[in-house]
């Protein structure tokens, strides 16, 4: 891996050519630590991560990863710095075979690296001659979150990784990136609607609306803040 | 990363990932050995043609490595191929005569074109860089023909007579030589190629093809791996050329023509692109129809080819390579 670094933003506004979707956001993730980024649909949580990862156009604010500087590289040059990205599109390589799609993600590593994919998503062992396109959702997103740690970095985005997977998959899927997490030492950013699974996941929280920071803190102290969700993330009562 | 410990249960045996079943990467170019030596036994007598399918194979494969592994539009692949065509036969006319070394600097040559194509048309996508492609390769048909004292212009350059392979078989009149030469170096190709296109920098170019922002997010990059991709497509679209000035002798202005071009890409949609055995499919079956059709109707033979292709891309889209696997599908489950 390329070395546990954390992630700091600062000021960031960007958007879809004038358009500015995010505005002035500003937030910290250590080095190792776990955020999620929660919000209704349509505040800006997944332009904040292609943002981050340099698929949007950035207007204003500065991105540091781990003490370097990456507001100004390419997509390439972060990803290589060690930013990795899943989106929410799961986009696998659908001509490809599960294992041609993790030898994508290589790099220059070893093949003997796969390894690694498949000891934390056996299930990629077990279908590795299959066409991503054959694959179930639950399955493609395996194979996005596999292909993006093999490239080893040192901070994963991951956009909504649960949508439209069923539980025990969600189970199975989050399990891993605990693993991921627990012992391999990697940051996390998460964004995910599922609330609970989020929570239960994630160390602190940010809360976007209209494409800024409504609210940010720990998340145990989330889920005592009835207000905080019923105003921002339109869920009236838990129990 | 460190492995991540603790799932036993279900992770898979040490040195148990799939790599394919050995030996299974050379079924096809022992496929094509057979039928190769089996052409050379059965059809003496038309060696010189089989050795001109073999080129137009080569060169077509070439073209598939950027059509159809990496999705660049091109009507201009002829500049490769003549590059390496030229080169060979203007070396040979100036005294060098060893075959093979004629072929590696047809290769040379190739690869050169090829980086200096790249260069202009991979800055442009879709139709812009389609429109750059033709303008390239009637420049270089242009600066052909100007260059009448280096290349013949359009009489074409004569006068190539390359000497022994090895200094042990000459090149016969039947055409014996040529053909074992055009068919050794097709397979070693094929070896080569299947090897490329199945690495990790083969699959990368395939995923550039399918989502290039993909790429850049796992930290890939688009220009520097498709000019690479290039510069090897040379390297085969330049050996073809190279073998066809030594093998016939003569190189002319169609080598380099957009003609050429074109007729390229029709063998390898005929074939089926990204396969690399489509482009082979794909050239003998069109050379093949041109010459069999042509000699039993001289006047009406396009119409025929015409009316094959249009059929072909109307029943099956991924070409006649793909055939197996539709044969495959209409057959009863449990079928042999």
């Amino acid at each position: 891996m390329t070395g546990a670094c954390g992630l700091d933003v600062v000021g960031l506004t960007a958007g879809y050519g004038d358009t500015c979707v995010i505005e002035d956001v500003t937030f910290t993730v250590p080095a190792r630590g776990r955020v999620g980024v929660l919000g209704r649909n349509g505040v800006g949580k997944t332009t904040l991560l292609a943002t981050l990862v340099g698929l949007t156009r950035r207007h204003a604010g500065r991105i540091w990863l781990g003490g370097n500087e990456i507001t100004l590289m390419p997509t390439s040059r972060r990803a290589r710095a060690g930013l990795g990205y899943v989106p929410q599109t799961r986009d696998v390589f659908r001509s490809l075979t599960v294992e041609e799609n993790l030898r994508v993600g290589l790099k220059g590593r070893p093949v003997s690296a796969l390894d690694e994919a498949y000891a934390l998503f056996p299930r990629l062992y077990e279908r590795r001659r299959h066409f991503a396109s054959q694959l179930s959702g639950g399955e493609q997103q395996m194979l996005a979150t596999a292909r993006a740690i093999l490239g080893q970095p040192s901070v994963l985005l991951l956009d909504e990784p649960l949508e439209g997977l069923a539980p025990v998959i969600c189970d199975e899927l989050m399990r891993s990136l605990d693993a991921l997490s627990a012992k391999a030492g990697m940051t996390l950013v998460l964004v995910e609607q599922q609330i609970e699974r989020a929570l239960d996941f994630v160390e602190t929280v940010m809360i976007l609306d209209r494409g800024r920071i409504a609210w940010s803190g720990v998340a145990a102290d989330l889920r005592r803040r009835d207000d905080v969700i019923e105003t921002y993330l339109s869920i009236p009562h838990r129990h | 990363m460190a492995p991540i410990p603790g799932r036993p249960a279900a992770s898979p045996r040490p040195g148990c990932r799939s790599r394919g079943v050995p030996g299974r990467e050379l079924v096809a170019p022992t496929v094509v050995a057979i039928l190769g030596a089996l052409a050379y036994l059965a059809f003496p007598d038309d060696l010189a043609f089989f050795t001109r399918i073999i080129v137009a194979a080569l060169f077509v494969m070439s073209l598939d490595l950027v059509v159809g592994y990496c999705g660049v539009a091109t009507l201009g692949h002829a500049v490769l191929y003549g590059a390496g065509a030229y080169a060979a036969g203007i070396l040979c006319v100036d005294g060098l005569t060893d075959p093979l070394l004629l072929i590696a600097a047809g290769s040379v040559a190739g690869v050169v074109a090829g980086l200096v194509t790249a260069l202009v048309i991979l800055r442009a996508h879709g139709l812009p860089q389609l429109v750059l492609s033709i303008a390239v390769v009637q420049l270089a048909y242009e600066a052909a023909n100007k260059a009448r004292d280096i290349t013949g212009g359009s009489d074409g350059l004569s006068g190539i007579s390359p000497g022994p392979v090895f200094g042990l078989f000459e090149f016969d009149l039947w055409g014996r030589t040529a053909y074992v030469l055009a068919l050794v170096l097709l397979i070693a190709t094929l070896v080569v190629l299947r090897r490329v296109v199945r690495s990790p920098f083969g699959l990368l170019c395939r995923g550039i093809k399918q989502d290039p922002d993909r790429i850049r997010a796992i930290g890939g990059t688009i220009y520097g791996n498709l000019v690479k991709m290039y510069a090897l497509s040379g390297a085969v679209a330049g050996l073809a050329g190279g073998l066809t000035a030594v093998t016939t002798g003569v190189v002319g202005l169609d080598s380099v023509s957009f003609e050429w071009s074109a007729e390229a890409l029709v063998m390898l949609v005929l074939g089926g692109a990204g396969t690399l055995y489509g482009a082979l499919v794909g050239a003998v079956v069109f050379t093949g129809f041109e010459h069999y059709v042509a000699a039993v109707d001289p006047y009406h033979w396009l119409f025929v080819v015409g009316a094959l292709l249009i059929g072909v891309v109307l029943a099956l889209p991924a070409g006649l390579g793909s055939l197996a696997a539709w044969l495959r599908r209409l057959l009863p489950q449990g079928a042999p």
